[in-house]
């Protein structure tokens, strides 16, 4: 038994990483980030608002949280859909409460089935972003290109329709993009994308688009659908996270805090409490800046 | 090993009880290494006939951003903790790091860290190697650690845990004297291979981080009362055991985990109990107390 002579080949093994789609920079070594006011780390809160369609698609991949039974699966299609019409405002309310402004990382065919939820969003302030077509619209490299192009553009106008202007921002199903994705999304006249999570500050690809990372292992998702904890312990999480943050923040500048949130997972009634405890929390500490992306991403510009 | 046999023929059996007590240098009763995996995964690895790499069509932006995230940020975070309590680090190091990121080798050679194989990349697995292909990957290692770091490896992680029948007589014959693959002892142990002198180096996926994280799905305090249960039993315990912390900087250097994690290493630097050092120092000390020379 033997390998192909191949496998012991590293052609790519080299200074700098094995692809070119963003340089190399440790974190230690950059100018520090100064964010408005003094404050010491962005709290970014990033909703994802999805409508799942109940004939799910495998192509290119079936996205997370997506119908599991045979056909018909009422029960994923109406608890996702519960995200949208109870879990959501909930969300919307807490964020009036505590007076914070979000992300809301949207598919376009929200914007065609529920438009007033768009307008509910854009009045109190907060920030629409592109989030695919819905949740049949996954990328990966199997996709063929052309059929990314279009998907990207489908949900891009989708969303302006209704908005009136066009989306900076841009949050791919589970994260996943293609080689070709951040091209792609420059091409839409998309300024920044939040799906690499290699970093804690923004960080610019070589092609200009920035990416905002949206730390997966931070995100309700992660931690109470994976990884099956309390909202307690969430919510500690994310305390002990900022006060971290904040900490090094006072000595080697700027950082961020990314809260990732999906409606029907943390506005259900049991975990909205803790949820809003949480925002009061964070809120109470000095070194919060709760931002939307579009404001990071012009404060990161700014010192770039 | 034994090929093909129900028992590998990896040890002899010898159990817990009865075995005299090691007294670790200054007198203490356990052994603790701190072991980062300083690791590189390739965005495109070419696949091994054997293993898939990554879960999703390349690329997999979350499972590569994720391991990024350890040469960008993690590294320094976790670094700088493991320092001011005074944990020197025992490298599980991808020799390609040293080609892709020689910054994060160099600071952790400047730390007076040690340095061990994890292969080339973690994502270039050995199963399925002839012989002559897993010689290039040690000789590789040794060859690329000694040029970037001075030093000589003396131990092996296998690359992602990926083995054939034959690794551990091989990085024996090439004068390695510890492997960290083997699971059954929290004490070292004499390996049976074709020539050298190896030993098994207590490691650890029970209190791995990944396996903290992952498999156990705890939270981060919840990994942290484990660290300091598992120090604390076998500190109550006969001396001469060994502890070793498994980590993986994009893990423990989240923000929200750690805090806790500097609170394991407070604990265990205040217990008066470990001996804190490294995996090199423990293979000395053990084999010295074998002799019967005070260690």
């Amino acid at each position: 038994m033997s390998l192909d002579p191949s496998y012991l080949e590293y052609p790519r093994r080299r200074l700098g990483y094995d692809h070119d789609l963003y340089a190399y920079s440790a974190l230690p070594t950059r100018k520090p980030l100064a964010w408005p006011n003094g404050k010491g780390v962005a709290t970014c809160i990033v909703v994802s608002l999805e409508w799942f369609p109940i004939t799910p698609s495998d192509t290119p991949f079936r996205a997370p949280g997506h119908m599991q039974t045979a056909y018909p699966d009422y029960r994923h299609y109406t608890a996702r859909e519960y995200g949208t019409r109870i879990g959501f405002y909930r969300l919307l309310d807490a964020f009036a409460k505590a007076g914070v402004q979000v992300s809301v990382a949207t598919n376009g065919a929200i914007a065609q089935r529920y438009p007033s939820v768009i307008r509910d969003i854009v009045d109190a302030g907060h920030e629409i972003i592109a989030h695919s077509t819905d949740m049949n619209g996954t990328i990966a490299s199997t996709l063929p290109v052309d059929d990314e192009r279009a998907l990207i553009r489908d949900s891009i106008a989708a969303l302006s329709d209704v908005m009136g202007k066009a989306p900076r921002g841009w949050h791919s199903i589970a994260r996943s993009q293609s080689f070709a994705t951040p091209d792609l999304l420059v091409e839409a006249g998309i300024e920044y994308c939040c799906d690499w999570a290699n970093d804690e500050v923004p960080w610019t690809f070589a092609n200009g688009l920035v990416n905002l990372p949206l730390n997966h292992e931070l995100s309700d998702r992660q931690i109470l659908n994976v990884q099956q904890q309390s909202v307690d312990s969430y919510a500690e999480q994310m305390l002990d996270a900022h006060d971290w943050l904040a900490a090094e923040a006072a000595q080697q500048g700027g950082r961020m805090l990314p809260l990732h949130l999906t409606p029907y997972i943390i506005g259900l009634p049991y975990r909205m409490d803790a949820f809003e405890r949480l925002l009061a929390d964070l809120k109470a500490r000095p070194a919060t800046w709760f931002a939307r992306g579009c404001d990071i991403l012009d404060s990161y510009r700014s010192q770039m | 090993m034994q090929e093909g046999a129900g028992d590998p023929g990896l040890y002899d059996f010898a159990p817990y009880r009865g075995r005299q007590p090691i007294a670790w240098p200054g007198g203490k009763k356990v052994a603790v290494w701190v072991s980062p995996n300083l690791e590189y995964y390739e965005i495109d690895p070419p696949a091994n006939p054997h293993r898939k790499s990554w879960a999703k069509p390349h690329p997999d932006v979350v499972g590569y951003s994720h391991r990024d995230h350890a040469n960008r940020v993690g590294h320094w975070r976790m670094a700088d903790v493991m320092s001011k309590h005074g944990f020197p680090g025992s490298v599980s190091l991808s020799v390609a790091l040293c080609q892709h990121h020689p910054d994060v080798v160099a600071d952790a050679n400047a730390r007076r860290w040690e340095f061990f194989s994890h292969g080339i990349y973690n994502t270039r697995y050995s199963y399925g190697m002839d012989e002559a292909q897993e010689r290039a990957i040690i000789e590789d290692s040794i060859r690329t650690v000694r040029d970037a770091t001075g030093q000589t490896i003396r131990g092996w992680l296998a690359p992602a845990l990926t083995h054939t029948p034959r690794t551990l007589d091989l990085i024996a014959e090439y004068g390695l004297d510890y492997t960290c693959d083997l699971y059954h002892d929290d004490q070292p142990q004499r390996v049976n291979t074709a020539s050298g002198d190896l030993i098994s180096m207590p490691y650890s996926l029970e209190v791995n981080d990944h396996y903290g994280f992952f498999i156990y799905n705890m939270s981060p305090r919840e990994y942290a009362q484990t660290l300091i249960r598992q120090f604390e039993r076998l500190a109550d315990e006969q001396s001469g055991t060994v502890m070793c912390i498994p980590l993986h900087s994009y893990l423990i250097g989240q923000p929200h985990r750690i805090g806790a994690f500097e609170e394991v290493l407070r604990h265990i630097a205040a217990d008066g109990r470990a001996w804190i050092t490294r995996a090199g120092d423990i293979a000395d000390a053990w084999r010295a107390a074998q002799k019967g020379e005070a260690v």
